[in-house]
């Protein structure tokens, strides 16, 4: 056992747990930040971030090897050869599926904060009221103007290009200069302003890549290669944001290769004391103590943690009393939309990779609109000019083939829905104790599945577009639907919800787990319900408002 | 169950027809992932190793011949300076399946067959025209052999796109590689061409000559004219 050197420890390194150890750090706490994966250094490691493209023997694409290695990741798009190593080696960290579920993960310092899609949007007061109006699981303890200015405060710092909307349904922030809509989404935007009584709103992304230097961090040079690592420091991740900021308070521990088994519980207190700490290379364990603990290892690896937790007290783990812990798994079902072409504009390009498109927010279910299912759903899309592989389906060999193909097609547009899930009991997470993973720990077991309200969601996702397309003058609109599994939107929420009651949720207002107030859980587990729109920017104020008030209660004595 | 799992047959040919007709609006990148619908899921091909003999010389040099007659040197120089035949070699050893590396294979073999027949003379030591007319007729049997397959197979596939995100995102072909290889067609002039055009247009030649490439554009311009003539924007990642 060691002497607590910490005020704080702070489990995981990604999105949240940056924005933990930022935070703490800067109000004077001597953080340990723990991460079971490697270091990677800002821009050192980026690997492939300057790499040409032809210089990859593959050009990005897949081999048997790689499927081999990766059997979860090669479900959808993320294993691909440029940014492999930045995703989980899946041999040595196994889960289980009792249904299949998509879990697609980031085990390094930054975690997915690196490769993440970088949409960021508010939540609105029609999210956080959502489960109280409609009767779905339980109440959010929170309101929109709990959060308001910690989203503030989090855009500042983070970098949120966007463009000044003033809709009820998708709140405003601190933005920096919008990344502009091209022509042929100006021109969609245009129709939609004029067809759909001002309802329905095409919208430039909003994104945390900077339109312009921000807080000694470059501006964006438009290479649209982020998921590789940004050189410039110019969209948001743990290293080019909240790691060097808590890095320059002097008060900073990061430990890499630190799984934590266990949060180390005191029944006499009530409080947890500290954490345990497997090295992930030596296998040596190792105490630490201090007396708040943040829990960010992201959705599921932090409910992992707690099911593993004062299991002596409560056999279900840290949080448990609740019946809740492990329970309501949530992500955002999506791979459904409509596409189509765009006559015209022939003599209109654009210059620069934009890391962005544009955003429809969500429309169903608000306003007046009613629908036979709940809450609704946003799209995320953009228009462009086909490029060279128009042409596999297409007859064609020869000169004047391939002279055609140098040059730009005609414009097209889409845009795939993104539907908010519903909290349900059902979809869970538990520990399967005939299963360990390389460290001999059993592995998670996830049972989880979309449901009819989802499904008849996808009906409009669908429809919707193909009719707005219609209407705004696209040819050869055509809806899709492909099959959705949980996971693959990699937004998993839920499972240590936060609520008002101990007996039906795991974490209280401040994010402190019932049943040890000095342990805050941060991350998405505690998202009581998903709305529509991407969960990271509410996280990252989530979790500064959590360091506040942690910090309070400390500099009070009460945790 | 996802809620997928209730759709109905009908409902699942009809954004199976979607698919493909969209990805001819779009730039392809449906139809090419759009393949593993063809050849279907075949999992247990992971796990073996790959013990074909290398491809030779002989057929590298064959390989380039075929795509240069694909995409030959005009104003920009042709596949076969960008080395598409040793990439196609790469890519058929690395990611294709045994079933479809022995498709791809005898492919050679028959493209000089089918030249044979219709000019008596070898693939290789046929004129540029010759070749042109022969790899003509294999591509118009590739894409009513493709119609075919995936009209008989509809019902029995599920929908499937490489890369949601990547759906929305038209004219990018960045996911092109990902989408080319997560599952290969099963008409080896399919194969051919789709390989040839992915090692070609992302090669450095093909990116930086035949396409503009822009490592750092420094800036985004949501709108600038663009005249007849002028290159598409090479992507980045």
């Amino acid at each position: 056992m060691q002497s607590p050197e910490y005020d704080a420890i702070v489990v995981g390194s990604g999105i949240s747990g940056g924005w933990a150890a930022k935070e703490l750090t800067e109000k004077g706490l001597r953080v340990l930040m723990l991460e079971r994966g490697r270091n990677v250094e800002h821009i050192k490691d980026y690997v492939n971030a300057t790499k040409a493209p032809w210089e990859y023997a593959h050009r990005g694409g897949r081999t048997k090897a790689m499927e081999e290695m990766y059997p979860v990741l090669k479900r959808d798009y993320p294993l691909n050869e440029k940014n492999l190593s930045f995703w989980v080696n899946e041999k040595e960290s196994p889960y289980s599926e009792v249904r299949r579920f998509d879990w697609f993960r980031g085990y390094q310092v930054g975690g997915k904060s690196l490769m993440w899609g970088r949409q960021s949007y508010r939540w609105s007061e029609f999210d956080f009221d959502a489960n109280a109006k409609d009767g779905t699981a339980v109440d959010w303890p929170i309101r929109y103007a709990d959060i308001a200015s910690w989203y503030d405060h989090v855009e500042r710092h983070a970098g949120i290009a966007g463009s000044h909307e003033n809709l009820p349904q998708l709140p405003d922030g601190q933005f920096l200069p919008a990344m502009p809509l091209n022509t042929g989404e100006q021109l969609v935007a245009g129709r939609v302003k004029k067809l759909f009584d001002g309802k329905r709103h095409i919208i430039p992304g909003r994104v945390a890549n900077l339109s312009q230097a921000h807080e000694g961090r470059s501006a964006c040079q438009y290479r649209d290669a982020c998921w590789l690592g940004c050189p410039y420091g110019a969209y948001f991740s743990t290293q080019s944001s909240t790691l060097p900021a808590a890095a320059k308070t002097g008060k900073l521990t990061l430990k890499p290769f630190s799984i934590v088994t266990e949060v180390l519980y005191d029944r006499d207190k009530k409080r947890a004391t500290g954490v345990r700490v497997i090295d992930a290379v030596t296998d040596q364990t190792t105490d630490y103590k201090a007396p708040v603990i943040f829990l960010c290892a992201s959705t599921i690896n932090t409910t992992w943690l707690l099911l593993r937790s004062a299991t002596d007290v409560w056999p279900g783990g840290l949080g448990s009393s609740s019946g809740e812990l492990g329970h309501n798994l949530m992500d955002h079902h999506f791979r459904v939309g409509a596409q189509g072409s765009l006559d015209g504009m022939e003599d209109k390009y654009y210059y620069g990779r934009r890391p962005t498109g544009f955003y429809i927010p969500r429309y169903r279910n608000l306003f007046g609109d009613k629908r036979e299912y709940l809450r609704g759903f946003g799209y995320q899309g953009s228009a462009g000019r086909a490029g060279w592989s128009r042409a596999v389906a297409e007859l064609g060999v020869g000169a004047a083939f391939k002279d055609s193909l140098t040059e730009p097609g005609k414009w097209g547009i889409g845009a795939t829905a993104f539907g908010e899930m519903l909290p349900n009991h059902a979809n869970q997470v538990t520990l399967d104790q005939t299963k360990k993973d390389k460290w001999g720990l059993p592995v998670v077991k996830i049972d989880c599945g979309t449901g009819e309200n989802e499904r008849m969601m996808r009906k409009d996702m669908a429809a919707d577009m193909a009719d707005l397309l219609e209407q705004c003058g696209a040819k050869n609109v055509n809806s899709y639907d492909n099959p959705y599994f949980p996971g693959m939107g990699i937004h998993e929420m839920g499972t240590a919800r936060m609520g008002r009651d101990p007996k039906t949720s795991v974490v209280n207002k401040h994010n402190q787990v019932w049943d040890a107030p000095n342990v805050f859980v941060t991350d998405g587990s505690c998202m009581t319900s998903a709305a529509c729109v991407n969960p990271s920017l509410t996280y990252m104020a989530l979790t500064a408002r959590a360091a506040d008030f942690a910090v309070n209660e400390l500099n009070r004595r009460n945790l | 169950m996802s809620s997928n799992d209730e759709l109905s047959e009908q409902e699942l040919i009809t954004r199976r027809q979607a698919v493909l007709r969209v990805s001819a609006i779009l730039g392809g990148m449906a139809l090419i992932g759009g393949s593993a619908l063809i050849t279907g899921c075949r999992e247990d091909e992971a796990a073996k190793p790959n013990t074909d003999a290398p491809f030779t010389g002989d057929e590298i040099a064959f390989l380039d011949e075929v795509a240069d007659t694909i995409l030959p040197t005009t104003s920009t120089p042709g596949a076969k300076a960008a080395k598409t035949g040793a990439f196609m070699a790469v890519m058929v050893r690395d990611s294709y399946s045994a079933r479809d590396r022995k498709v791809f294979r005898d492919g050679i073999p028959a493209i000089d067959a089918a030249t044979m027949k219709a000019h008596k003379v070898s693939f290789m030591k046929a004129t540029p025209a010759q070749r042109l007319s022969v790899l003509e007729a294999l591509d118009k049997d590739q894409k009513s052999f493709m119609e075919a397959r995936s009209d008989a197979m509809e019902k029995a596939s599920e929908a499937h796109m490489p890369d949601p995100r990547k759906e929305s995102a038209p004219g990018a072909d960045a996911g092109a590689a990902t989408a080319i290889t997560e599952d290969p067609p099963s008409h080896y002039f399919r194969m051919m061409k789709e390989l040839s055009l992915l090692g070609y247009f992302t090669s450095e030649i093909g990116m930086t000559q035949a396409l503009r490439y822009v490592e750092t554009p420094g800036r985004f311009d949501p709108s600038v004219d663009y005249h007849k003539g002028d290159k598409a924007w090479a992507p980045h990642a």
